[in-house]
């Protein structure tokens, strides 16, 4: 069968380049299960897409569909037949229904009994036929933001302003907002020309002539080796951040990078405003010499090619100058006064309107912070620092800098903290109570950092619980799922022996005593800690954990965090080891069993306890709970376990000389209570019944 | 190319395009979009093609003539077309041209903006236009106006003439800037740089702003209520010039703040309601040339 390049191409006005990576990867899936959803097979798809366009090139598409034969299979021959051997009613229908003749119906045997059957042809339609359907794929695109340009009613990310439609060299027709589709695409808005395609295979090389780079990761891979190269020629070192490359990969079609210099006496600002000024506001790459001290240089990727580069060169100096001059006046203007000063305008900044300004969220971390200090058992030289630093922590909120670079918070309060004569310790505090920002982002690395961060965020999060704000589904408005995913990293990373769920507590109490609460606490409780179980459950599905570990664990008391995942992981190890079994499928007898009872308060009562495996039973149970717990919380898992393990032949033995169910109800219901009672013990290491040993179970 | 010559090049070549070449409304505003030919004229479904410069209040903004860059009062250049032409983008950078900028010896980029104008229950997507690195134009497809869907969409253009001429006329300071024949803008705006800031900053009297916004707003709720748009609208204006003069002291706390915004926001919706409804019942005079004045 004959086969051609398809081309589709969606020439926009420019797109944000924050959706381009997204948009194409969708268009490429959609146009992906067109084809086959439409029964045309093909040989591959390439994607390219720029700020102005998004475009697909499927090579090797059949010319049509497949044709079709199939059976079809009518009425038994006994009805399709009359007794002197005509065709009855039923067959005619069958066959005219079929779009055949009576002729063609032929016999087959199913089962012992005869039918008629047809071979049905179909003939694939011709895919020039189909594929003006095509429209569909491209009116579908979801994009994050849409919007509505002239009288049209499509919402669209952008303004359509032209599409290529062609197989081989043919245009394929349809028309989307007054736009019909041709053969004719458009090279750089500024060097390049409009281009009558002669062949869709033509795409790339006569984009390429008019200055277009189509292919967004060639693209990606020149302004790498561009920069590279500006480095290696001067000497320099330029750290590439992906997100930025990323992000200037989609805002130009064809890249070109230069760099610019500004005065020296800006070094004395602090190098995290200059960087954002640099890479937040314009896009720039900062530039380090090989000792990774910042310098007076930038670079930046033009849309064009070299011509006239010193005009934007000098454009991008002047820019940056003026950028600089405000973010040092700022700087200077904040130094005037010492760090503490601010702290009377937070009373009248709203942190949300149920739950008061930040000043009054500061009070709360303090409070917070102090109580979780103690726990943590820091010495007091250490305390008075958390305190200090809790109430330090949003000051820097009113500086003028923090007003014009949002994203500087933490950074300017720590940089403010150390030239206000605060300790060391507190100033890194103020930086380290943000963290971890976003996924991936380091935790704070002293404790006393740790203990604001804690502070602040279980605040954030019980505060919102407690007036129903719960994240549902993809609203998370104030980011708590990130803010409790960092509480349980931060208590994992500490090893301060704090139940986290006695904090959580703590937070609960401190809010009610504020009047903040507007729900039961136990409710608020019992949804904080199902919250802070799903945070856990991502980060041991992250660290490869099967889901029926992570099950085992999680049913059990998640408060230390540390032991938690150390069981997660020793359970890992464990998990194909045949001894293991073998004692799993001790526990989940227990655990099952006392599952039956009617009274789960009920106590043991020894002078019931008739045989030698029931008294054996009690007593190891008896001695394990002296031990199994405290070393669980001291960390010492595979100690733990051994204990546990102690259980493994006693149980076995038990079940082997003893009814549960016995006839006598007295003696019963204690059986029951052992069970109770050695399932509970069990259950503090891991809910057993949740591990499965199948061959087939996958790690995540 | 003095500001002078950049105002009137802008005018003939947005005249060309078949736009009014209008002038500033007089009442005090924030921004161009606030100038009734902009907000109520983007309302509901009549073509409405408009230019003219708008001088625009920032009274937090104002330095008392120290600052370089920022100013109390800018200029801006403000285009409106509805419904947006096809060729929006490249009508625009066949201005810039007009005005001695060449795109192919510069590096011109769409930015991704979206706008929203808070008071005026305003929004629209599209972008800052950057020339070498500096914001020059706000290019904004309007969502929504005073609540209402844009339908058909109108799409304004402001140029930020300091900026712009800045760039144009190589300067590092606005004040040097050459207005026409050696006068510089600094002759024709330092001292109300100056008076502007101190005053905003240090001599208005917050009591009596309190109590005009009271008074304007009430009066803006009358007005409406007498049918009267237009003058309904005027006070509304007042009112969001007197909020950004308190703004600017510091004498709204955060809390306010959103009330006091809300509160400019409804009236602006009611303004915008209004609006419709009284074009509705005129029969939406203007829409008479449709098919001839189209923009596509």
């Amino acid at each position: 069968m004959n086969k051609h390049t398809f081309l589709l191409e969606i020439g926009l006005e420019e797109m944000p380049a924050r959706f381009v990576s997204a948009s194409i990867r969708q268009l490429t899936a959609k146009v992906d299960s067109w084809l086959h959803d439409h029964q045309l097979a093909f040989e591959s798809i390439h994607a390219y897409a720029t700020p102005r366009r998004l475009a697909v090139l499927v090579k090797g598409l059949a010319e049509k569909q497949g044709d079709k034969e199939e059976e079809v299979r009518g009425p038994a021959k006994k009805i399709a037949l009359d007794q002197e051997g005509n065709w009855t009613k039923a067959a005619q229908g069958f066959s005219r229904g079929q779009g055949v003749d009576v002729a063609d119906l032929y016999f087959q045997e199913i089962k012992g009994e005869e039918y008629v059957f047809v071979k049905k042809f179909t003939e694939g339609r011709q895919t020039t036929a189909l594929l003006p359907e095509i429209k569909e794929v491209v009116t579908g695109l979801q994009f994050p933001k849409n919007m509505k340009w002239g009288s049209h009613q499509l919402r669209y990310v952008r303004p359509i302003k032209w599409i290529v439609a062609m197989f081989g060299k043919d245009v394929i027709p349809f028309e989307i907002t007054g736009v019909e589709t041709a053969v004719r695409t458009l090279g750089h808005r500024f060097l390049g020309k409009q281009i009558e395609l002669a062949h869709a295979d033509d795409y790339a090389e006569a984009l390429l002539r008019e200055f277009v780079l189509p292919d967004p990761e060639e693209r990606k891979a020149a302004i790498r080796s561009q920069i590279q190269h500006i480095a290696d020629a001067e000497g320099w070192n330029i750290p590439i951040d992906e997100g930025l490359l990323e992000e200037v990969t989609n805002l130009v079609e064809y890249p070109t990078a230069l760099y610019g210099q500004f005065d020296e006496r800006f070094l004395n600002v602090p190098e995290d405003v200059l960087i954002t000024s640099m890479r937040e506001h314009q896009r720039y790459f900062p530039v380090k010499d090989k000792a990774g001290n910042l310098l007076p240089y930038f670079v930046t990727v033009r849309n064009g090619d070299h011509r006239h580069l010193e005009n934007v060169q000098k454009g991008n100096e002047k820019v940056l100058r003026a950028r600089l001059a405000d973010a040092e006046f700022f700087y200077h203007e904040d130094l005037k006064q010492p760090l503490e000063n601010g702290l009377k305008r937070l009373e009248t900044i709203v942190y949300h309107e149920e739950l008061g300004s930040i000043g009054d969220k500061v009070r709360r971390i303090k409070e917070l912070a102090q109580q979780l200090g103690e726990l943590a058992g820091l010495p007091n030289e250490q305390l008075e620092y958390v305190r200090r630093a809790a109430e330090l922590c949003k000051a820097d909120l009113v500086t003028q800098m923090v007003y014009e670079f949002p994203e500087l918070e933490g950074k300017m309060g720590e940089e403010y903290a150390r030239k206000s004569g605060e300790a060391p310790e507190v100033a890194t505090a103020i930086y380290e109570h943000y963290l971890p920002k976003q996924s991936g982002d380091p935790v704070p690395a002293t404790d006393i950092g740790a203990v604001v961060s804690i502070a602040d965020k279980l605040d954030t999060v019980v505060s919102s619980f407690g007036i129903g704000q719960i994240p549902t589904g993809s609203q998370d408005p104030h980011g708590l799922r990130r803010q409790a995913a960092g509480i349980v990293q931060i208590f994992l990373d500490r090893n301060w022996k704090v139940d986290m769920l006695k904090v959580v507590d703590q937070a609960i109490k401190l809010c009610e005593k504020k009047g903040l609460l507007k729900r039961g606490q136990e409710d608020i409780r019992n949804d904080l800690v199902e919250f802070l179980k799903l945070r856990i459950k991502n980060l041991l599905q992250e660290r490869g954990v099967q889901y029926d570990v992570i099950d085992a664990v999680l049913n059990t008391d998640i408060g230390n965090v540390q032991a938690l995942v150390q069981k997660a992981q020793f359970l890992m190890e464990r998990h194909s080891e045949e001894e293991f079994k073998h004692a799993v499928e001790a526990f989940s007898r227990v655990t099952n069993i006392a599952k039956k009872t009617s009274d789960p308060s009920r106590a043991v009562s020894e002078a019931l306890l008739q045989k030698k495996e029931e008294r054996e039973l009690q007593r190891v149970t008896e001695e394990i709970s002296g031990v199994m717990p405290e070393l669980l919380t001291k960390g010492e898992i595979a100690a733990a376990y051994e204990e546990l393990k102690r259980l493994t032949p006693v149980i076995h033995d038990y079940f082997d000389n003893i009814m549960v169910m016995a006839e006598d109800a007295e003696v019963k219901a204690n059986r029951l209570a052992q069970m109770t009672e050695t399932s509970r013990l069990i259950l503090v290491f891991a809910d057993f019944q949740a591990i499965v040993f199948h061959s087939e179970v996958e790690s995540s | 190319m003095n500001v002078q010559e950049m105002i009137l090049t802008l005018q003939r070549f947005w005249a060309e395009k078949n736009c009014l070449i209008l002038q500033a409304y007089d009442v005090e505003k924030g921004a161009g979009t606030m100038n009734p030919m902009t907000f109520l004229r983007s309302i509901g479904p009549e073509p409405w093609n408009v230019a003219y410069v708008e001088p625009s209040r920032r009274p937090a903004d104002g330095r008392y003539g120290e600052n370089p860059n920022r100013l109390y009062q800018h200029h801006q250049f403000q285009v409106i077309m509805k419904p947006s032409p096809h060729n929006i983008q490249e009508i625009y950078l066949e201005s810039l041209r007009q005005l001695g900028i060449k795109p192919e010896e510069h590096d011109i980029r769409f930015v991704e903006d979206n706008w929203e104008a808070p008071t005026l229950a305003a929004w629209g997507l599209g972008w800052e236009v950057w020339l070498d690195g500096m914001e020059i134009t706000q290019f904004t497809y309007f969502q929504q106006v005073g609540g209402l869907d844009a339908n058909p969409v109108a799409v304004e253009i402001t140029y930020g003439l300091e900026r712009l001429a800045s760039y144009i006329q190589d300067k590092e300071n606005v004040y040097d800037l050459e207005w026409v024949n050696g006068f510089t803008y600094g002759d024709v705006f330092l001292q109300n740089e100056y008076e502007q800031s101190k005053y905003s900053f240090e001599v208005a009297d917050s009591g009596m702003l309190f109590s005009l916004f009271a008074t304007f707003e009430k009066e803006a709720a009358r007005i409406l209520n007498e049918g009267l748009v237009i003058p309904a609208y005027d006070y509304v204006l007042k009112c969001s010039h007197v909020f950004n003069l308190l703004d600017a002291q510091g004498a709204i706390s955060v809390t306010e703040r959103t009330g006091y915004i809300s509160r400019v926001r409804n009236l602006a919706r009611e303004c915008a309601k209004h609006y419709y409804e009284i074009r509705e019942n005129l029969g939406f005079p203007m829409l008479k040339n449709e098919g001839d004045e189209r923009n596509e």
